[in-house]
C-alpha cells in the first residue's frame, strides 16, 4: 500500500510544512514514516516517495545511504544504540557495552536470536553527562535511556521481549 | 544569581504556557512586534554584544543586519543539530524551557522579516521535536504565532524538521542542503546564507542557545546584558561539562568564569580526587590544552581561551584526568571524524581514513616507530585544505595531542 493510503493524515501534514515548489524537503520526514512499521525502507516505499516528490529513486536511495538513522535492511525490532563516543567512554561506556554483549551473547552489529534487539555502537547522542546511555530506535520512535547499568538494561530488554511476544 | 537561560531550574513548570506567561513570557515578542521597527530589534541585539553560541562566536546582530533586503522571502533557521561530542545544552533548553527559545526565534524572524522559520533538530531528538510541536501549537492557540500577530500585519509560522544522524548537518550550509531534501554536504561559500540560504533565499541561521538569549535581551535591554560576562564576550553561557568530573552537567555561568570554578566549584572536582591532565573546551573538535595552575585560573571567554592555543567553541568542556592516555583520546576523536566526514573533499575523506588507520595502530601498540610522525604529518597536510571546518576540526586534537603530550605517544609505539 502507498504511504498516502496508509498514513493520509501524516503525509498531508508533512507536505504542508514546505512550500509546494520545494516539496522535495519532505523526503526526510516521509522516509521516517516509511520505515515506521518494519524498521527499514523497502523498495516499494522508495518508489512511492520518489513519485510523490518528483525525484528519482536513485536520489531517494542516496539519501537513505547518507543518513545513519535510515535503514534499507531489516534488523531487530529494536535497534539498541549505545554511545561509545569520547565523553561517554570517559565514564565507562566501552566496558558497559562489552558487558552487555557478554550478557546478551551477541557482538556489536548482531541481533538476538529472537529478532528483538540489534546492538549497535554509535556517536555522541547529546547525553554525555548521563553515561552509560543508549537510545532505542523502534516502531514507537526513538527513546533515550540514561544513567544505565547492565542490570537495568537487561530488565528493559526482557520487557521489550515480553511485549514483542504479546504482539505475536 | 537566577538563571537567564536555564530558567526551569528556578521556576517550576515554566514549560507550561500559562506559567511562562505569568513570568513575563511573550512580553518581549509583543514589544518587538507591536512597538519596534525590525531594524530597531536588530540594533538592540547588536548593542548587547551577543555572539553566536553554535561554536564560531560570530556577532548575532551583525549577522542579522547582513540579510539581503532585495530578495524575498526570507527564512530563519534554528540550528538544533547539537551533535558535537560533549554538547548537550540545546536539548535541555528545548525540553525544559522551550518557550523562551521559541519566543527568541519569533523575535529574530520579525527582525529579519521572515514569515516562516524552521527548527532543524538532529534525528535523535525525536521526542524533543514532539515537545516543540506541542508548544508551537500552544503558541498558535494563544495568538503568539500565526496570522496578524498582536493585531499587526506580521505573520509567522514555525516548523520542526528532523535530521537523521549526520554530524555534518550542523554545519550551516550542509544543514540547508539537508533541509532542502538533499544529502547534507556543505556548500561552497560565498555566497553566505544571509544572501543565499534556504531555497536560495536570504536566511539567518543561529544556534538554539543564541535565540534563547534574544528573549531576555529584548525584555531587559542591551546594557543589562552587557553588564554580565566580559568585554570580549558579553552575557552568560551554558557550559556543558563532561568527562572525568564528579558532577557532569550543564552550568549557566557568565563568560569570564575560570576553568577552576567550573570544574571544582560547579563540577565537584575530579573523580577519585585525581589531577586534571587536559581540557578540551570545544568538544571533540577542540585542541587539547595541557593543564597547569595558570590554565585552571584562565577566565573562559572567546578571546582569552584563544591565548591557550584553543577555541572555546560551543563551550563543551571535556575534562581528562591523569588516568587518560592521549593516544586513546585521539583514537576516539578520529573514529568520530572518520565516521562523520561527508566525503565531499578528498583531503578530509582520505586524510581521516589515514588518520584512523594510524591512530588505531598507535593506540593498540602495533605502530611502527615513525607512525606518530606520519600521523602528525597527515594532520598538518590537511589543515587549510578542506571545504568546511569539519576537516580542520578533525586535525585539532591529533596535532595538539602529539605536540603537547609527546610522552603519551612514546609508550604507545612498541615496535
Ligand atoms: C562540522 C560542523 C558542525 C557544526 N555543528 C553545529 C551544531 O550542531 N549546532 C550549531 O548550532 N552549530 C553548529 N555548527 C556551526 C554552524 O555552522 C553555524 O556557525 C551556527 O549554527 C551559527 O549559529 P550561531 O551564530 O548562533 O552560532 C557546526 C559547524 C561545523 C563546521
Ligand atoms: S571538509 Fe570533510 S566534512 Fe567538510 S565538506 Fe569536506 S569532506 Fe565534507
Ligand atoms: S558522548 Fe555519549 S552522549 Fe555524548
Amino acid at each position: 500500500m502507498s504511504l498516502e493510503k496508509t498514513y493520509p493524515k501524516e503525509v498531508k501534514q508533512i507536505l504542508s510544512k514546505y512550500p509546494p515548489e520545494h516539496k522535495r524537503s519532505a523526503v526526510m520526514p516521509l522516509l521516517y514514516l516509511a520505515q515506521r512499521e518494519e524498521g527499514y525502507v523497502n523498495k516499494a516505499a522508495m518508489q512511492d516517495i520518489a513519485r510523490m516528490l518528483d525525484i528519482t529513486e536513485t536520489e531517494v536511495a542516496s539519501i537513505i545511504g547518507f543518513y545513519t538513522l535510515y535503514h534499507d535492511e531489516k534488523a531487530g525490532k529494536y535497534r539498541m544504540q549505545v554511545c561509545t563516543d569520547l565523553p561517554c567512554a570517559l565514564r565507562g561506556a566501552d566496558d558497559f557495552l562489552k558487558n552487555l554483549c557478554g550478557n546478551l551473547g551477541i557482538q556489536v552489529g548482531e541481533t538476538t536470536p529472537d529478532g528483538v534487539v540489534t546492538l549497535e555502537a554509535v556517536m555522541c547522542l547529546a547525553a554525555c553527562d548521563k553515561a552509560p546511555m543508549f537510545q532505542t530506535q523502534g516502531p514507537d520512535g526513538i527513546k533515550y535511556h540514561e544513567n544505565m547499568t547492565v542490570d537495568k538494561t537487561m530488565e528493559l530488554i526482557d520487557a521489550l521481549k515480553k511485549s514483542d511476544a504479546g504482539v505475536k | 544569581m537566577a538563571n537567564v537561560l536555564l530558567r526551569h531550574r528556578d521556576i517550576a513548570d515554566i514549560n507550561k504556557i500559562d506559567v511562562y506567561k505569568k513570568n513575563g513570557g511573550f512580553d518581549a515578542l509583543k514589544k518587538a512586534v507591536s512597538k519596534m521597527q525590525p531594524n530597531e530589534v536588530t540594533d538592540v541585539v547588536k548593542n548587547s554584544g551577543l555572539r553566536g553560541r553554535g561554536g564560531a562566536g560570530f556577532p548575532t546582530g551583525m549577522k542579522w543586519s547582513f540579510i539581503d533586503t532585495k530578495n524575498w522571502p526570507h527564512y530563519v533557521v534554528a540550528n538544533a543539530d547539537e551533535s558535537e561530542p560533549g554538547t548537550f545544552k540545546d536539548r535541555e533548553i528545548m525540553e525544559s524551557n522551550p518557550f523562551q527559545f521559541l519566543e527568541g526565534l519569533a523575535i529574530a524572524s520579525y527582525a529579519v522579516g521572515a514569515n516562516a522559520a524552521y527548527i532543524y533538530l538532529r534525528g535523535e531528538f525525536w521526542q524533543v521535536a514532539a515537545t516543540l510541536d506541542e508548544k508551537i501549537a500552544d503558541m498558535e492557540k494563544a495568538g503568539y504565532l500565526g496570522e496578524n500577530l498582536f493585531g499587526t500585519e506580521y505573520s509567522l509560522k514555525i516548523y520542526t524538521h528532523l535530521g537523521a544522524g549526520a554530524y555534518i548537518c550542523g554545519e550551516e550550509t550542509a544543514l540547508l542542503e539537508s533541509l532542502e531534501g538533499k544529502r547534507g554536504q556543505p556548500r561552497v561559500r560565498p555566497p553566505f546564507p544571509p544572501s543565499f540560504g534556504l531555497y536560495g533565499k536570504p536566511t539567518i541561521i543561529n544556534n538554539v542557545e543564541t535565540f534563547t538569549n534574544v528573549t531576555p535581551i529584548l525584555a531587559n535591554g542591551a546594557e543589562w546584558y552587557k553588564s554580565m560576562g566580559t568585554a570580549d564576550s558579553a552575557g552568560v553561557k551554558i557550559f556543558s561539562l563532561s568527562g572525568r568530573v564528579r558532577k557532569p552537567g550543564n552550568y549557566e555561568l557568565p563568560f569570564g568564569t575560570t576553568f577552576r570554578q567550573l570544574i571544582y566549584e560547579h563540577g565537584g572536582g575530579i573523580l577519585d580526587g585525581r589531577p586534571v591532565k587536559a581540557i578540551m573546551p570545544a568538544g571533540a573538535s577542540s585542541s587539547l590544552i595541557a593543564v597547569d595552575d595558570k590554565v585552571l585560573d584562565t577566565p573562559m571567554d572567546y578571546a582569552t581561551v584563544r591565548t591557550l592555543g584553543a577555541d572555546l567553541g560551543s563551550a563543551s568542556v571535556i575534562v581528562l584526568d591523569d588516568t587518560v592516555d592521549i593516544d586513546w583520546v585521539i583514537n576516539k576523536t578520529i573514529h568520530f571524524f572518520k565516521h562523520e566526514s561527508c566525503g565531499k573533499c578528498t583531503t578530509c575523506r582520505e586524510g581521516n581514513y589515514w588518520m584512523k588507520n594510524l591512530t588505531e595502530r598507535i593506540h593498540s601498540g602495533t605502530g611502527a616507530q615513525n607512525d606518530v610522525d606520519l600521523l602528525l604529518n597527515v594532520a598538518k597536510q590537511m589543515q587549510g585544505k578542506c571545504l568546511c571546518a569539519l576537516g580542520e576540526f578533525s586535525t585539532m586534537a591529533v596535532v595538539t595531542g602529539i605536540e603537547r603530550f609527546p610522552q603519551d605517544f612514546k609508550k604507545a609505539v612498541k615496535a
